[in-house]
């Protein structure tokens, strides 16, 4: 079973979202990066682009597939992690540290209350099996 | 009495040329200088010479040369050897026959700015092939001139956007969503996104074929350019509402672009411009036997309605009253040239040998053949591999490695223990819809006991698979060097040999 840690919030497109305060911190979850295989590249938006919700913010690549990555809430990057550009198994091996994508400052706070709990999002996994 | 593998003989493995090379070691003798001596410097000045005497540059003789090639290439599997069952890929025979008549002096010889006078041969054999393509498809326009299937379908995709530009003028801005469904080639998304579309995407139903509530929906949404649809589609089912599919977009303002990938299904037994689409490419190269892979050149011809030939690119091939041929480039709503001269030419000659030497009845024949071999296939290994539609297929199958996985072994490990049985794997990954897809098309060229066989392989890996699952996934065992690292190759890729490399693999 997936590894999906309980201080973190979900979106049904398998991304995790730490919100601290305004800002939200977005990667891929274990199950994501468990389907899509060895991720050999990671492409992502620059610092001050702006994102609508569910608006594609870049993409992954791995050795299946590139797949799109969107945007769980809207608002401005703030930080994207360049570390991924040299070391983008860390999407694979740790998806929930090293692997973080970027960071957001959310355009409504609010939008948070929207995204799945942990537990919830282990039952949308269940029930999409 | 165990058997070591001897892995040091070049047989079994093989040195770059690089590796080979020994200083001062040449393949050339050259005669005595019988002309009066000359500095070089006066010829050729130093700041323009190399200055490291060729270091690096192999240093080999002839048969040196000579055997690590041919060595080399009979380590090639290709569609002279056996069954190579790439689905959408459509990997038939190239028949000898289209080798020989490519090479016909006229043909092969003629330069392609040779006066259109003299060259009313090689002009009447595009002209044929047009006409018999339009014949095929259904639809009356034609040009030969894209490279291959991407610039075919960006050529499609180009009319469509010409048209709508003409037909809605200033309003034709607000007209720009191209739908596509989720298990489309990634090319088709690409072309819509150059030729200034959006995309969105259209989903499948559990049957795999388009969802048509959501096409509704989406068409409701309005701005709709067109759609992109294959078909039969990529998981290989025919899509039974093509009709209603076109009706719908037409009905919404937009044009319909198929993508003819999968031609192999219908010809001459379906023509697409009966089923309402407006534009299509067709790969020559797939379905009309042209040679495929290996980077040699392709063809992708774009065919249409009567409404969009206008548009087509230029110069177009023409006929006479008085049966003379011609290029006629008076077309000013053309989008233009889109490949130089003609497109490539020898893939023509080809296609066309192959459309003749199968005649009307052949041509049918063969399709009904591809379809059955698939179905055979689709049914013998059912209960075996898991398939994920009900329905059957047109000329490929596809297959999940759900079964498999339950005990570790996945598609790429299946795919790659087939070459330990002798095949080249399926397509694997694609279409994205399908977890752990393995698109499998045999094509008309397979006879039933290499299907048997290719089928044979697959279950005795399902076994292999519960019974020794290591086995499969360390596959494969009887190549020259085994399983290869693809992330790392990804991710750290190694583009060129440098002289401060170790020999990789012939210590191994």
């Amino acid at each position: 079973m997936s590894n999906i840690p309980e201080n973190l919030r979900y979106s049904k497109d398998h991304e995790w979202i730490a919100i601290d305060g305004d800002v939200a911190t977005i990667g891929i979850t274990d199950y994501a990066q468990h389907s899509l295989g060895d991720v050999v590249y990671v492409d992502l938006p620059r610092v001050g682009d702006k994102f609508d919700t569910h608006e594609s913010f870049g993409s992954v690549e791995s050795v299946k597939a590139v797949s799109e990555i969107f945007t769980p809430l809207g608002g401005e990057v703030t930080e994207v992690n360049d570390g991924l550009n040299d070391a983008p198994e860390s999407v694979n091996g740790d998806p929930y540290t090293a692997g973080w994508m970027i960071k957001m400052k959310m355009a409504n706070s609010g939008e948070a209350d929207a995204l799945l709990s942990a537990a919830e999002y282990e039952e949308y996994l269940k029930a999409s099996e | 009495m165990s058997i070591k593998k001897v892995t040091s003989h070049p047989t079994q493995n093989e040195a770059l040329i690089f590796e080979r090379s020994q200083t001062g070691r040449v393949g050339y003798r050259l005669p005595k200088l019988d002309v009066e001596a000359m500095n070089i410097d006066d010829i050729v000045p130093a700041a323009l010479r190399r200055d490291d005497d060729l270091a690096d540059v192999p240093e080999v003789s002839e048969v040196d040369v000579v055997r690590h090639f041919t060595r080399i290439s009979t380590w090639n599997y290709s569609i002279d050897l056996g069954i190579y069952p790439l689905g959408s890929c459509t990997m038939k025979y190239n028949s000898r026959l289209n080798e020989k008549v490519a090479r016909i002096p006229g043909f092969a010889g003629l330069h392609p700015l040779a006066p259109q006078e003299e060259s009313q041969g090689a002009l009447e054999m595009i002209y044929r092939l047009q006409e018999a393509l339009a014949e095929i498809t259904g639809l009356p326009g034609v040009s030969l001139q894209p490279a291959a299937g991407a610039q075919g379908e960006m050529t499609g995709v180009m009319l469509i956007r010409a048209f709508l530009d003409e037909r809605d003028g200033e309003a034709s801005k607000d007209r720009r969503v191209m739908l596509i469904p989720d298990s489309a080639h990634g090319t088709n998304p690409a072309s819509a996104a150059m030729a200034g579309f959006t995309v969105k995407t259209i989903r499948s139903t559990a049957d795999g074929i388009t969802d048509m509530d959501h096409l509704r929906e989406l068409c409701s949404e309005g701005g709709i350019a067109g759609v992109m649809f294959t078909n039969p589609n990529t998981v290989g089912i025919f899509e039974r509402n093509i009709k209603e599919i076109c009706d719908t977009v037409h009905g919404a303002g937009g044009l319909v672009y198929m993508d003819g990938a999968n031609m192999n299904a219908l010809v001459g037994v379906a023509r697409p411009g009966d089923m309402g689409v407006d534009v299509i490419h067709l790969n020559l190269h797939k379905t009309f036997s042209t040679p495929h892979g290996g980077g040699g050149p392709g063809c992708g011809p774009c065919c249409c309605t009567a409404e969009l030939a206008k548009y087509l690119p230029v110069p177009r091939i023409e006929k006479k009253a008085s049966g003379e041929f011609f290029l006629n480039s008076d077309y000013p709503n053309s989008i233009g040239r889109v490949k130089a001269f003609y497109g490539n030419f020898g893939m023509m000659v080809r296609a066309l040998s192959y459309i003749y030497t199968h005649g009307n009845d052949g041509l049918k024949e063969a399709t009904e053949a591809a379809v059955l071999n698939a179905r055979y296939l689709g049914h013998k290994l059912e209960g075996t591999i898991a398939k994920p539609f009900p329905s059957d297929g047109m000329h490929e199958a596809i297959f999940s490695h759900k079964n498999q996985a339950k005990n570790g072994v996945v598609t790429l490990d299946i795919a790659k223990r087939l070459i330990d049985y002798g095949f080249h794997p399926m397509t694997i990954y694609f279409p994205l819809v399908v977890e752990g897809a393995m698109l499998i098309e045999p094509t008309e060229s397979v006879g039933r006991a290499d299907l048997d066989a290719f089928v044979e392989a697959m279950i005795d890996i399902d076994r292999e698979a519960k019974e020794d699952p290591d086995l499969v996934k360390n596959a494969p065992h009887s190549t020259r060097i085994g399983r290869l690292d693809e992330a790392a190759a990804a991710r750290k890729p190694v583009l060129r040999w440098g002289p401060d490399m170790e020999a990789a693999g012939t210590s191994a």
